[in-house]
């Protein structure tokens, strides 16, 4: 009985393995810095290896961080965002209009400026002392206002593409609103918002760089600084690497969270 | 007993007055269809009698209970908690289906049953199997929607209607999104539930269907019933011009 369904579900999961090389050039390329956070560090002088070996040992307290600041911006933005929407879509006119302003301001204006003030503001407005562990959590702070302006935007699209009439179908069976929600219209949307949703990670994994304004080491500063002190700019593409690499992943994860939520077709 | 009572229902979109002076009672086991030209309020009527519009004047009974009442030519519905207990009494088969495209067949007709109505488990799949044996598609259990014909599909929609036990049902245009063939079958199932005695209001283009099933036709033009009767009088000796004018194009 239930051999056509699965037929029809496995349609499509042909997999490529260039993914899974890039995950594992990317792990592999990560040992060095979980090696060095052990004390363990290459030579700037010796082959290729062991050059890259100390760059990537050089970097690498730089590559945590920006991984730390892209999980939480994700963690945070994606829920918030969520939050957003809701009130862009609220009934009440004024809750509406609020949520409005806020995306326009997010999405109108530089996210380099929001991280300054996010940082500078509490000192400004408070006079509270800036710290120095401050800087990381402003930048989480900073990116997740930010993202989930846009992932706001990005789950309105998705909802509206709900037809009006699973509402109707909902509201005669009983649903109540917020079980319409999240059993009717919710698994709708995430199938919708998935290819937008890719986009925004992926553009978030770069911009990921832009906290440097706010004096937040992580990776592409650390690179910047070596390309510096070494005057050799191959630091700098090093931390390309490592940023093509990670999107290959997430775009890889992304395709296979698509695959699995085409069970259906509309 | 009268099942459902509207009494001078008036309905307004913007400027448009959709809905004149309409007032329509349905008693148990009877088989009533609203025959009608595009625009004349069919569906409309059908949408306020499901609650998926309010109505601006009149009133609206199910059973004898109060859904709405007129003041000062005004329609007062009853409070949220009551309209949710009334949502039981009847359900709606719609002309594009609006099945769940995410769910399988199987919960497309079990998950209101179970969580809305708080119906045990095994006693709604169990009269889940038998409404789509019932239905003919009892080998389509696990399928999606989007895996089945538009008349396989519209036989689920009606058994996730009826799987909620409803004492009236409603159908506004259920062939009209299909090809005669698949019309075919669903006024199969149509018949079928009319000789099990199902109580039916449908809004329905098919004459020959409304003559042979139906125990009283009701034709609408314009916001108002303009003629209402058993089906022979009203399908083959109407009074009305108007009615004369559609039946004769009709044919």
């Amino acid at each position: 009985m239930r051999a056509p369904a699965r037929a029809f579900l496995s349609k499509g999961v042909n997999m490529k393995k260039k993914p899974i090389i890039a995950i594992a050039v990317f792990v592999a390329l990560l040992i060095p810095a979980t090696l060095s956070a052990c004390g363990f560090s290459g030579d700037s002088e010796g082959g290729v290896i062991s050059w890259l070996f100390y760059t990537i040992s050089q970097l690498s307290s730089g590559i945590w961080l920006s991984l730390a600041l892209f999980a939480f911006t994700l963690i945070f933005s994606m829920p918030l965002g969520l939050l957003v929407c809701f009130l862009r879509r609220s009934r009440f006119k004024v809750v509406e209009l609020l949520a409005k302003f806020y995306i326009s301001v997010m999405r109108g204006t530089p996210l380099m400026l929001q991280l300054l003030v996010v940082y500078f503001g509490p000192y400004y407005v408070f006079k509270i002392p800036l710290s120095t562990e401050y800087n990381f959590y402003a930048a989480i702070i900073g990116f997740s206002l930010n993202y989930a302006a846009y992932f706001a935007e990005i789950y309105r699209s998705g909802i509206e593409a709900v037809p009006k009439g699973q509402y109707e179908a909902s509201d005669v069976l009983g649903y109540s609103r917020s079980q319409t929600f999240m059993k009717i219209v919710f698994p709708q949307m995430v199938r919708h918002i998935i290819p937008p949703v890719t986009n925004e990670i992926i553009t978030l994994v770069k911009d990921t760089s832009l906290a440097f304004a706010i004096a937040f080491v992580e990776m592409f500063t650390m690179a910047k600084q070596l390309a510096a002190a070494d005057s050799n700019i191959m630091p700098l593409f090093v931390a390309g690497l490592f940023y093509y690499l990670f999107n290959l992943i997430v775009s890889f994860v992304m395709g296979l969270l698509e695959k699995k939520m085409n069970y259906y077709q509309k | 007993m009268k099942l459902l009572e509207i009494n001078n229902i008036k309905k307004t979109f913007d400027d448009l007055e959709v809905l004149k002076d309409i007032s329509i009672s349905v008693s148990e086991g009877e088989v009533v269809s609203i025959l009608g030209p595009s625009g004349s309020g069919k569906s409309t009527l059908l949408r306020c009698a499901t609650l998926l519009e309010t109505m601006d004047a009149g009133t609206l009974k199910y059973g004898g209970e109060t859904v709405c009442e007129d003041v000062d030519g005004k329609s007062v519905y009853v409070s949220k908690s009551k309209i949710k207990k009334i949502k039981n009494y009847f359900g709606l088969v719609f002309q594009n289906f609006n099945l769940f495209p995410h769910y399988t067949v199987i919960k497309n007709i079990c998950d209101a049953p179970i969580h809305i109505q708080k119906r045990d488990k095994k006693e709604v799949e169990a009269e889940a199997m038998s409404l789509l044996e019932q239905m003919g598609i009892s080998d389509k259990v696990d399928y999606y929607p989007c895996q089945l014909s538009g008349g396989q599909q519209q036989r689920v929609a009606i058994a996730r209607a009826l799987a909620m036990n409803p004492k009236i049902l409603f159908f506004d245009e259920p062939t009209s999104a299909l090809d005669p063939e698949l019309t075919s079958e669903i006024l199969k199932v149509l018949r079928y539930l009319a000789s099990k005695k199902m109580t039916m209001v449908i809004v329905t283009h098919e004459i020959d269907f409304a003559r042979n099933v139906s125990d009283r036709v009701i034709f609408m033009d314009d916001g108002y019933i303009v003629e209402q009767g058993k089906p022979e009088d009203v399908i083959d000796n109407p009074e009305n011009d108007r009615v004369r004018a559609f039946l004769n194009k009709l044919k």
